[in-house]
């Protein structure tokens, strides 16, 4: 299982662009910290998600 | 007002180990609208000893409503109108304004002496730009964004969260000024104070939230 933002997810295997494209997030509006680090942006189609794995994802939203 | 004379006021208020963890640091701020000129003016009043402030935009009358500008500043850059203010209020402040649009490419440049990094643009794009530009290739500053402020809802979902160790979050986290009326003064003046005062704690050695 792969924590993202607390739920956990049956997604060990998959890449972060495999998962992203799944979900509703808009990849020029997020940034991805995994087990503590970030993930790099070029780094999405070929990091992939292991079992045990904690992610936060942070979706920005406009106003400032 | 001498500068020893608002040292010595400083020091009676926060005590000589915290004015000169707050003395000697260095904040970088990232846009000058609604957040970042009340960032700024915290952190001034705080006796942080440098700011550095950078906005490519002009002061207009639409801005007036939420961010620390004048209505004799129209039409002034904001770097340039929000250092006269911040000299008004904290005279011995070291300031460097720097009047470009930050990008993909200039940022490492641009804030590569800052100790910590508050990101106070507008638009959503250019905060997830600028929060995985630092966090990946700026390894000793700490960043503090904001994401969520516009309004009317309550303030009391205003909050800060502590990502990872260099990244704190603070706004609701889903107010986009998209979906609202737009920016409020105060709600958009209480996400600024969350970012300003997570600065301080961080220099203080108080690292949770």
């Amino acid at each position: 299982m792969v924590k993202i933002n607390g739920t956990e997810l049956p997604i060990a295997g998959k890449t972060v662009s495999e998962y992203l494209a799944a979900t509703n997030y808009d990849p020029k509006r997020i940034a991805i910290e995994r087990n503590g680090e970030i993930v790099l942006k070029s780094q999405y189609d070929v990091t992939v998600l292991e079992d045990g794995d904690s992610l936060e994802i942070v979706s920005f939203v406009g106003g400032g | 007002m001498t500068k020893k004379e608002w040292m010595d006021a400083l020091i009676a208020r926060h005590g000589k180990e915290l004015h000169e963890r707050f003395s000697s640091a260095v904040v970088a701020i990232c846009g000058l609208g609604g957040l970042g000129s009340n960032i700024a003016i915290a952190l001034a009043r705080a006796g942080i000893g440098k700011l550095i402030l950078i906005d490519f935009d002009r002061v207009d009358i639409t801005n007036l409503h939420r961010q620390q500008y004048k209505a004799k500043q129209i039409g002034l850059y904001k770097t340039d109108a929000l250092a006269e203010n911040l000299l008004e209020i904290a005279p011995y402040t070291e300031i460097k304004t720097i009047t470009v649009k930050i990008t993909e490419d200039n940022f490492a440049d641009i804030l590569k002496d800052a100790d910590i990094v508050c990101e106070a643009f507008d638009k959503a794009e250019a905060k997830a730009m600028l929060t995985n530009g630092v966090l990946s290739q700026l390894s000793h500053c700490y960043l503090i964004a904001a994401s969520g402020m516009a309004g009317m809802d309550t303030p009391n979902t205003i909050k800060t969260r502590k990502i990872t160790k260099r990244f704190y979050l603070c706004g609701d986290e889903v107010s986009d000024v998209a979906d609202t009326i737009g920016l409020i003064a105060p709600r958009v003046m209480l996400c600024a104070a969350h970012q300003a005062h997570t600065v301080l704690r961080i220099l203080a050695g108080e690292y949770e939230v």
